[in-house]
């Protein structure tokens, strides 16, 4: 059983920091083997994640953080990320597939987590979102609503 | 005085227009850009397409394209392309309606697998005009 590593960081409302965060992650995933493909889809899922705490949860307040928790050993990854906004309605998000929405320059982001990642779950308010990507999930897609 | 004005002037003229071109120049250009004929072959210098701030620099230099340059058959090269957020698709929209705007043609080429997946998921390879290599781009233009 491989071990498991955590991590409790929290960084200022800068995107800059959030790619930080996504390097680490993602450095940790590397030294443990995981597949491009996994590689891949966790970075842009945690892109689109930090972007969206950072931008629409604190609305780049100065004054506001965000809290990155996340475990890692050979079998998955697990990341917690919380911002200090008041959170959204998570059922009211619009589908960007529909064809009003899809000349639309924003409002994908969910949607690109929930198809590279096994876990996207947000708490009621929608302030706090938990990511998982576990190595036996073949087809990346999250199973649960 | 009116005499050091005048003196002055060109000089003040040619560090703007200087400065202009250094925006545009190798450090902060994010597009390589070549012609074949009438039509412009816009490459992406990055490998990653995700930091806001790089995102917006390359929209606006993709614009100014078009609204600057009067382009209006243009090919986005994604050969050097790895990663590409949501924000990223959006300036591809915008930058779709503006050529569609212009009466012109837009199109995708020589975009790797992930990053297909990643059109193709929201359903942006209906919308963009995506071709498998530059060669295939440039039939019909």
């Amino acid at each position: 059983m491989s071990s498991i590593e955590e991590f409790d960081v929290t960084i200022p409302s800068a995107t800059a920091k959030g790619r930080e965060i996504q390097e680490q992650i993602v450095g940790g995933m590397e030294s443990r083997g995981y597949a491009p493909r996994d590689v891949f889809g966790v970075r842009l899922a945690l892109e689109e994640a930090l972007v969206n705490a950072i931008k629409h949860g604190n609305k780049m307040d100065p004054d506001k953080v965000v809290n990155v928790k996340w475990e890692i050993d050979a079998e998955h990854v697990r990341v917690v990320i919380e911002d200090q906004g008041e959170g959204f309605p998570i059922d009211d998000v619009p589908d960007p597939t529909d064809d009003e929405n899809l000349d639309k320059p924003g409002g994908r982001g969910i949607m690109l987590m929930r198809s590279f990642m096994s876990v996207v779950e947000y708490n009621e308010s929608g302030n706090r979102l938990t990511l998982e990507k576990r190595t036996d999930d073949e087809d990346g897609d999250e199973d649960d609503d | 005085m009116l005499m050091r004005n005048v003196l002055v002037a060109p000089f003040l003229l040619s560090l703007f227009e200087l400065n202009w071109k250094c925006n545009m120049s190798a450090g902060h250009r994010r597009l390589d850009i070549e012609e074949s004929g009438d039509v412009t072959i816009a490459k992406f210098v990055d490998k990653k397409i995700l930091d806001e701030g790089n995102i917006q620099i390359i929209g606006n230099q993709l614009f100014s394209l078009v609204e600057d340059d009067g382009r209006s058959k243009i090919i986005l090269d994604f050969s050097n392309v790895e990663y590409l957020s949501s924000a990223a698709l959006g300036k591809l929209i915008t930058m779709d309606k503006k050529v569609k705007a212009a009466k012109g043609k837009l199109r995708l080429c020589t975009v790797r697998p992930d990053i297909y997946e990643v059109f193709a998921i929201t359903k942006l390879n209906k919308l963009f005009d995506m071709r498998d290599d530059l060669e295939q781009a440039l039939e019909g233009m």
